[in-house]
């Protein structure tokens, strides 16, 4: 199976700290991979470091292009969509002008938001920063898939959101991942039951684990070892 | 009656030049994150250059019309010193705010000096058209014709920018920008090209706020923008950094509280007056009249 991206041992230091000490692992070009592991691992500094929000060395190559150099803006129109933690949608912007950051011609009126997110089109007027935890989401989800990505970097979509909206965020990146690979990062070990085909695993900033989803979410003892939690029994079957 | 409005009218027109200099130094905070101590020495660049310019033009035009030029010329070159000054000095400097500081300071410091070395540190009278110095009677108080140009040109400028900032794109991206520009980076936009657009707005606006200053002192010195960018610092301030409209209740009330405090107080007091406003608001509302919404 080719893949999408590639890192490299990539190390990113902050200051003192040595936070990711050389991860290497391949993001398949189909389906979603999980980006999993306990807090304060590296996780969000792996996908940080993939768009040069992290000062990063080592070798990072979309396809067969090296970004690693490249400056975030360029990463992103090279074709790595991304949706961080919290949404960081533009609070004083409109629904409408949330989207249209992202091109002149995108908006509310785009098929595919009239398509997937139905409930933003009635909201083009309302100020992002009014809109609910789970309809940021949805803000935060359209303007990535807005534009044509090679790759699309999500960070724990379904924090904090009722359990009806991480249904509903689920399906929505199961429906995109049918056409663009998915990294995802995400503590809801259901959802990566659900969702994911592959996993990656890091601790203390090293990758220590690679498979697949199911085989890992599926087995109380690997992922009470590499996650400090598992999924109820019930959950599983 | 007609000293209070004499007053009003003349705190007006201050406001509005307070307006004209704070606005290009709020835009480019509240985006940049970038405290331009140098925004000063944009101002005296303007003065200068329109200074130059309308001594440059035949005196047999008129002084209205030299004065028009001077202007246009005195933005091109605000605007082209905003970009330079952007692109060599702060572009490298981006996430060292400490150094920006320094280095904008340092401008500042740099061209005082070589506007004295090469124009002398005495004022130079700058020519004032017959219209602009003037006066009409309004509800019994003669009042200056120039503070309605103040008025009008901040009026205008504020219509302008509000116009840019609602309905273009590159509005659009410096208002994301003012509220999370790591976020706009992250959507695939080089917001780098704006902060240089921003800068060189920046300056041009700088230029005008220098032009019609120079009118309101009758004089250009190398000082001038210095002492101008301490009252747009107080204006920013008490407006909110990278809020537009914030911006220009600040300035108004800035002018007017230092105007009404200078007559019915006590000559001088106005800057004091000034000081405590600042005060007031941090105090009561530390977040500044309108936060950071453009």
């Amino acid at each position: 199976m080719s893949s999408v991206l590639t890192l490299d041992d990539v190390h990113v230091r902050y200051g003192g700290a040595h936070v990711l000490q050389g991860v290497s692992f391949e993001v398949p070009d189909t389906g979603v991979t999980a980006l999993l592991g306990r807090n304060g691992v590296g996780k969000t500094t792996t996908l940080k470091a993939v768009l040069g929000l992290a000062p990063r060395t080592g070798g990072i190559r979309l396809r067969d292009r090296d970004i690693t150099g490249e400056p975030v803006h360029r990463v992103v129109a090279g074709g790595i969509g991304y949706v961080p933690e919290d949404r960081e949608v533009f609070g004083g912007l409109t629904v409408e002008e949330n989207l249209r950051l992202v091109g002149r011609t995108s908006g509310v009126d785009a098929p595919i938001v009239e398509e997937l997110f139905p409930d933003l089109v009635g909201r083009r007027s309302q100020r992002a920063g009014t809109l609910s935890g789970g309809q940021q989401q949805m803000v935060a989800l359209a303007r990535v898939l807005l534009r044509d990505n090679d790759l699309l970097l999500v960070d724990e979509p379904t924090k904090g959101l009722a359990p009806k909206l991480v249904t509903e965020v689920a399906d929505v990146l199961a429906r995109v991942a049918r056409t663009t690979p998915v990294l995802l990062v995400e503590q809801n070990l259901a959802l990566v039951r659900r969702i994911a085909d592959t996993v990656v695993v890091l601790d203390a900033g090293k990758v220590v684990h690679r498979g697949e989803a199911r085989a890992l979410v599926e087995d109380p003892a690997l992922t009470t070892e590499l996650l400090g939690v598992s999924m109820r029994r019930e959950e599983v079957a | 009656m007609s000293d209070l409005v004499l007053v009003l009218v003349t705190g007006l027109g201050l406001g509005a030049l307070y307006f004209l200099a704070a606005s290009g130094l709020s835009l480019v905070y509240g985006l940049m994150g970038v405290l331009n101590f140098a925004h000063g020495s944009f101002m005296t660049a303007g003065a200068y250059a329109a200074w130059l310019t309308m001594d440059a033009l035949p005196g047999s035009m008129a002084v209205g019309l030299r004065l028009l030029v001077a202007a246009v010329v005195a933005v091109l070159v605000g605007a082209a010193v905003g970009v330079l000054a952007e692109a060599v000095l702060i572009r490298p400097l981006y996430r060292h705010h400490i150094q920006q500081v320094l280095v904008t300071v340092g401008l500042s410091l740099a061209s005082v000096a070589a506007v004295q070395g090469i124009w002398g540190s005495d004022p130079h009278p700058v020519a004032k058209p017959a219209l602009l110095a003037g006066t009409v009677e309004v509800l019994g108080a003669r009042l200056p014709v120039d503070r309605f140009l103040y008025l009008a040109v901040a009026l205008a400028l504020y219509g302008g920018l509000l116009a840019l900032l609602e309905r273009t794109r590159l509005g659009l991206v410096i208002r994301a920008g003012v509220e999370n520009r790591t976020m706009v980076q992250a959507l695939g936009i080089d917001v780098r090209r704006t902060f240089t657009v921003v800068f060189g707005l920046g300056g041009a606006v700088a230029a005008l706020a220098g032009v019609l200053y120079s009118q309101y002192a009758g004089t250009v010195s190398p000082l001038q923008g210095g002492s101008l960018l301490i009252y747009a610092f107080i204006v920013v301030v008490i407006g909110g950094m990278g809020s537009l409209t914030g911006t220009a209740v600040a300035a108004m009330a800035v002018g007017l509280v230092q105007q009404l405090a200078n007559y019915y107080a006590a000559s001088g007091i106005g800057d004091l007056s000034v000081v405590l406003l600042l005060a007031l608001v941090l105090l009561l509302r530390p977040s500044s009249l309108k936060g950071a919404a453009a």
